[in-house]
C-alpha cells in the first residue's frame, strides 16, 4: 500500500513538473475535457437535482414541526455546497471518468502502446497523464457549479412542493442567501480541485500499472475507482479539519 | 533516443553477456553478439526463448540484471548515446495507437516533438505510406486495417524517425504468406536504399532465410549458433536441426 502510495505521490509530482509544456498539449486537454462534460453534465444535473430533493424532504418536515420552515433553504443551500455536492459529483466523476481513465491508459499499456510511445521519446506523462490530470481539475469545479445550483433548485421545488414543508421559492432563496456566502461556495469548489488531482492521480496511476490482459485492465478500473472514493473520503474529512469555522 | 540529426547510416550493435530474469525465472543467460552496420541481422528461435525481451533491451524499454548492450561502440546506459542515435522498434503487435488514424500515428514522432511543420508532416507521412504500399490508408482508423496493413504502418511509423537501427519483433506473424513476403522485400529494400541496420527476432524460417546476412538462433536464453543462412542451415547441432526442419511425421494425406 505504501508503495502505490509512494509512486502515486512520484506521478504527481511528475506532473507537475511537466505543467510548463501544457500549452503543448492543449487539443488533448480540449479533448479530455469535451469528453467529461459531455459525458457527465447530464448525470450531474440528474443527481444534485434529487440530492437537493431528498436533502429538502428529510429535513423540511421535521424543522416545519418545529416552526422553523424558513430555514430549510440555508440548511439545503449551506449543506450541499460545503460538502454534499463536492463529494457526491466527485464519487461520480470517479466512477464515470477515472474508470474510463484507467480502461484507456490500461489497455494501451497491455497492447504496448505506451512502449511505442517510450521508443518515441514520447513521455507518456506528458503525453498522457498531465491532459487528463489538468482537464479533470478544471472540470470538477465547473460541473460543481451547475451541481450546486440544480442541487439548490431541486431543494427549492420540494420544499415548494411538498405540503408538509410548504416553503415557497422566494422564502428558501432568501434564506439561502442569508446563510451562504461566497466563501462556502469557494470552499466546495477547492474540495472537488483536490478531489479532481486525487481521481486523475489514482486512475492513471492504475492505468500505467496494469498488467496481464483483459482482467489486468478490469482489476485497474475497479482499484482505481475504490482507491479514489475511498482518498476521497479520507481527504473530506481532513479538508473539512482544516477549513471548518 | 531520436533526437540525433538525420544521419542514414546504420550503426553497429554489441551485446555483451546480457542477462534478465523476471521473478526468479532466467529468460537471458549471458548472450554476446556483434551487428555489423548495415546489416539485416536475424535472431531465430521458438516462442518463449527471450527474442522480444532481448530487443526491448536493445531499445531501452528493459534493463539488464548484467552485462551491457553498445551501439556504435557507446553504452545505451549513457543518456548521450540513446541522444546521438536514432532507433526504432517495429512492434509484433504493431502496437498503433487506437485513438489516433494511421496517419496521425505515423507523424507522431514528427508532431509531438514539432520537428516539421503540419504540412510537411502530412506530406512525410504520405511519402512514408506510400513507400510501405499504404497509399490512401491515413485517414483510417487503425481497427480497420488487416494484420498486414497493421504491420507496414508501424514499419511506416518507424521510418519516418529515419532510423539508423530497425528493430522488427516477429515482423510476419499472423500474417498470411504473401504479406509475409512484402514485408520481407520491404525490411530488404531499407537495407539497400538506406543502409540502416536491421535487426529481426522471428520464428519465421522463410523470412530468416530470405532476408539475413547473419542468422542467431537462441534457445532457452541462451545463443546455439550465429553464422551466414548457409552455415546455420548446414549446421547439426540436434536442437537447432530440430527447430529449422520441423515439419508433419505423417506424409501429406493429399499426396498422390
Amino acid at each position: 500500500m505504501f508503495h502505490n502510495i509512494g509512486e502515486m505521490v512520484t506521478l504527481f509530482w511528475r506532473t507537475l513538473l511537466a505543467l510548463p509544456v501544457v500549452w503543448r498539449q492543449r487539443k488533448k486537454v480540449y479533448d479530455q475535457f469535451f469528453e467529461i462534460g459531455n459525458a457527465s453534465l447530464l448525470m450531474v444535473c440528474i443527481l444534485s437535482f434529487f440530492i437537493g430533493g431528498v436533502l429538502a424532504l428529510q429535513t423540511g418536515p421535521f424543522m416545519a414541526e418545529k416552526g422553523l420552515q424558513n430555514y430549510v433553504g440555508g440548511l439545503v443551500g449551506y449543506s450541499l455546497c460545503r460538502e454534499l455536492a463536492p463529494v457526491m459529483m466527485a464519487i461520480l466523476i470517479a466512477g464515470r471518468i477515472g474508470s474510463a481513465m484507467a480502461a484507456e491508459i490500461g489497455s494501451m499499456r497491455v497492447y504496448q502502446e505506451i512502449d511505442a510511445l517510450r521508443t518515441m521519446n514520447i513521455n507518456p506523462v506528458h503525453y498522457l497523464v498531465l491532459p487528463r490530470l489538468v482537464s479533470i481539475a478544471i472540470a470538477l469545479p465547473l460541473l460543481l457549479i451547475f451541481s450546486i445550483l440544480v442541487g439548490w433548485l431541486g431543494g427549492a421545488v420540494v420544499s415548494a412542493g411538498n405540503s408538509r414543508i410548504d416553503v415557497p421559492f422566494q422564502t428558501f432563496f432568501s434564506n439561502l442567501r442569508e446563510v451562504v456566502g461566497i466563501k462556502d461556495v469557494a470552499n466546495g469548489l477547492f474540495k472537488s480541485f483536490c478531489f479532481a488531482l486525487v481521481i486523475g492521480t489514482v486512475s492513471c496511476h492504475q492505468g500505467l500499472g496494469t498488467l496481464g490482459g483483459p482482467r489486468g485492465i478490469g482489476r485497474s478500473v475497479t482499484k482505481a475507482v475504490v482507491n479514489s472514493i475511498v482518498l476521497i473520503v479520507l481527504m473530506d474529512y481532513v479538508l473539512t479539519r482544516i477549513m471548518i469555522k | 533516443m531520436m533526437n540525433a540529426p538525420a544521419n542514414h547510416s546504420g550503426v553497429s550493435v554489441s551485446v555483451r553477456g546480457l542477462r534478465k530474469s523476471f521473478r526468479g525465472q532466467e529468460v537471458l543467460k549471458g548472450l554476446d553478439f556483434d551487428v555489423q552496420p548495415g546489416e539485416i541481422f536475424v535472431i531465430m528461435g521458438p516462442s518463449g526463448s527471450g527474442k522480444s525481451v532481448l530487443l526491448k533491451h536493445v531499445i531501452g524499454l528493459e534493463t539488464p540484471d548484467a552485462g551491457q548492450i553498445l551501439i556504435n561502440g557507446e553504452s545505451i546506459d549513457a543518456p548521450e548515446t540513446m541522444d546521438r542515435h536514432r532507433m526504432a522498434l517495429v512492434f509484433q503487435s504493431a502496437a498503433l495507437l487506437n485513438s489516433l488514424t494511421v496517419g496521425e500515428n505515423v507523424g507522431l514522432y514528427l508532431s509531438e516533438h514539432r520537428l516539421k511543420s503540419p504540412e510537411e508532416i502530412n506530406r512525410i507521412v504520405l511519402e512514408k505510406m506510400e513507400t510501405v504500399g499504404l497509399k490512401g490508408a491515413a485517414d483510417k482508423m487503425p481497427s480497420e486495417l488487416s494484420g498486414g496493413m497493421k504491420k507496414r504502418a508501424a514499419i511506416a511509423r518507424a521510418l519516418v524517425i529515419e532510423p539508423q537501427l530497425i528493430l522488427y519483433d516477429e515482423p510476419t506473424s499472423e500474417l498470411d504468406p504473401l504479406s509475409a513476403v512484402i514485408i520481407g522485400e520491404e525490411i530488404l529494400h531499407l537495407q539497400e536504399r538506406i543502409g540502416v541496420t536491421s535487426l529481426v527476432v522471428s520464428h519465421d524460417r522463410d523470412l530468416a532465410f530470405g532476408i539475413a546476412d547473419r542468422i542467431a538462433v537462441i534457445h532457452e536464453g541462451r545463443i546455439l549458433a550465429i553464422g551466414t543462412p548457409a552455415e546455420v542451415r548446414n549446421l547439426s547441432d540436434p536442437v537447432i536441426h530440430a527447430f529449422l526442419h520441423a515439419d508433419f511425421k505423417r506424409p501429406n494425406k493429399h499426396s498422390l
